[in-house]
């Protein structure tokens, strides 16, 4: 046992503390332990949401992003599109989540367009989206936690551990247990990511310019976007992707219902931009490891920011750095593993069984988290993708609910039932078949211009899922005239 | 409505575009980087100004 991973145990048991002291003089029913009992205000909203930025992505996607292929990837880590976003979706999801009780994302589908077998699909979809997600996290957790360690615990064994104490928590206090252990989080994370992309620049090149000039006289066009590949429209067409389906998460959805206020959400979407300016330094500490640790290749470039590390400093402090690292995989685990939960339980099972008391499920909803977790830690074992390409899966997937819920929230929903089931149906489909057959636009149409065949697989999805959304919606509108034109109307309960 | 709308367009359109160029340096960053960064500030600050003044706030309360 060496210095570095007594820090990491402090905060573990530290997060699981916190975890079970948040449930206190709360009675834990279902609204309480899904969303919060629908009550957090903006400060702790704002954790709450702004953390899902400090994931491990932040943490070793984005500098590993930097390390490997230079600016694309680095400049796709802000994304201010998700803002604007916000800014203008969440507060109608919320206002019709608030007066029709809607408690997971896939009860909204279920609410907006009266039909149980939507919401089962949406369900269905989102907990396939969310695997890699989760894997994503747990491989992340894995590497830190190993190598934060000197190899003494392997990335499986961390796994492992991870998932037992996230199960804990999750089980235990829900929503609650999250929200107060995101603010630990990010405090930790802000000091260590900050200090180290400071310190590299410095001690190594003597500054930021230097450092940046030493890259560009090194490696030319390291600092810019390339012709193709990971051109300016792929940065573009990702960019504007993950902005879309960023919300349509189950977690994030929960997220949203637990504000008080519409007004909170878009203070919230103004405020949340200033947190992504930390991962300018996620970026520094990748960009600095690229003369210095020059031979990382593959996944082991995610590796990057540990490898600096450990060349620099005393075990304790690369502990510190670890316990920041596997805060931030467990934090949103655990959120993505109560909201996928409550959907499994309340929309798949509930549906199935009608008759289940609220007890029953909320008893169920909480012994599924180990079993996804299990399923999880499966695809943990199983693969071998960098944290990037399984971060873009992730999101190809859930970018395929996005139609339908938009429409939804028009006055005069274009969108019918039929529309909807066939749209998110083929567009998962097509995200499936490339995931599987590595397909992107440049292996379908390897003639066509570079502006084309770099756009992002899961947009150009996306696309072909809003014309057969709306295109089957006019023809099923046309043959059953009686369909209803707005479900608010026709559905209020 | 309108005028809270076009202030929240400007930084969603703004951060897309991209000055594909490393020089001149500011602040120590390469120019694409540094413009993208700016992005991100003015894309806050545009957005607490439109959360002020939505007249959406009021109709809630």
């Amino acid at each position: 046992m060496n210095a570095a991973l007594l820090v990491i145990l402090f905060f573990l048991v530290l997060c699981i503390w916190l975890g079970l002291q948040a449930r206190k003089g709360k009675e834990m029913n279902m609204e309480q332990w899904s969303v919060g009992g629908r009550g957090f205000g903006s400060l702790l909203m704002f954790f709450l949401l702004a953390g899902e930025m400090f994931t491990t992505y932040t943490f070793l996607g984005a500098s590993g992003g930097a390390y490997r292929s230079g600016m694309p990837p680095a400049l796709y880590a802000f994304n201010c599109f998700y803002f604007v976003i916000a800014y203008w979706m969440l507060p109608p999801i919320w206002k019709y989540a608030k007066e029709n009780k809607v408690l997971s994302q896939s009860d909204f589908y279920q609410k907006k367009y009266n039909s149980q077998a939507l919401g089962i699909l949406v369900a269905i979809i989102s907990v396939v989206a969310v695997i890699p997600y989760l894997v994503m996290q747990l491989k992340g957790l894995g590497i830190i936690v190993s190598e934060a360690s000197y190899g003494s615990i392997s990335p499986q064994m961390a796994i492992v551990a991870a998932v037992i104490a996230v199960t804990i928590y999750v089980t235990v206090s829900g929503m609650h247990g999250a929200a107060w252990t995101a603010i630990i989080k990010d405090i930790l994370i802000l000091g260590v990511v900050v200090f180290m992309g400071f310190y590299f620049p410095f001690h190594y090149y003597g500054g930021i310019q230097p450092m940046f000039e030493a890259i560009h006289t090194a490696k030319k066009e390291f600092l810019i976007f390339p012709e193709q590949g990971l051109s300016i429209s792929w940065f573009v067409s990702a960019t504007i992707m993950t902005a879309l389906a960023f919300y349509m998460f189950p977690h994030m959805m929960a997220g949203i219902f637990s504000a008080k206020s519409g007004k909170s959400l878009r203070i919230n979407a103004g405020v949340m931009p200033i947190y992504q300016i930390i991962i300018v330094f996620s970026l520094l500490i990748g960009f600095s490891a690229v003369i210095q640790v020059p031979d990382l290749k593959g996944p082991d470039t995610d590796l990057a920011l540990f490898k600096m590390a450990k060349l620099s400093f005393d075990p304790w402090f690369v502990g510190l750095i670890g316990a920041a690292g596997a805060m931030a995989a467990l934090i949103p685990s655990s959120l993505v593993l109560t909201a996928t939960s409550t959907i499994l339980s309340k929309n798949i099972y509930k549906v199935w069984k009608p008759n289940t008391t609220d007890q029953q499920l909320a008893k169920l909803t909480k012994m599924l988290v180990p079993i996804i977790a299990l399923v999880t830690l499966f695809f943990t074992f199983n693969g071998g993708d960098s944290i990037l390409t399984l971060y873009l899966m992730s999101y190809s997937f859930m970018v395929q609910l996005f139609p339908a819920l938009f429409f939804s929230l028009w006055k005069k929903n274009p969108v019918t039932v039929q529309g909807a089931f066939a749209g998110m149906i083929v567009g998962s489909i097509l995200v499936i078949y490339s995931t599987i057959a590595e397909t992107s636009l440049a292996t379908l149409f390897p003639s066509w211009p570079n502006v084309i065949k770099d756009l992002d697989i899961g947009l150009a999805v996306l696309l072909i899922n809003i014309a057969v959304t709306l295109g089957v919606s006019v023809v099923t509108r046309k043959t059953a005239a009686s369909v209803n034109d707005d479900a608010d109307i026709s559905n209020p309960a | 409505m309108k005028k809270i709308f076009l202030l929240t367009t400007i930084p969603a359109l703004g951060s897309l575009v991209v000055i594909n160029r490393v020089e001149p340096y500011i602040f120590g960053l390469p120019f694409v980087l540094f413009w993208a960064i700016c992005w991100v500030g003015l894309t806050s600050l545009f957005l607490i100004v439109a959360a002020k003044f939505d007249p959406a706030n009021r109709e809630e309360e």
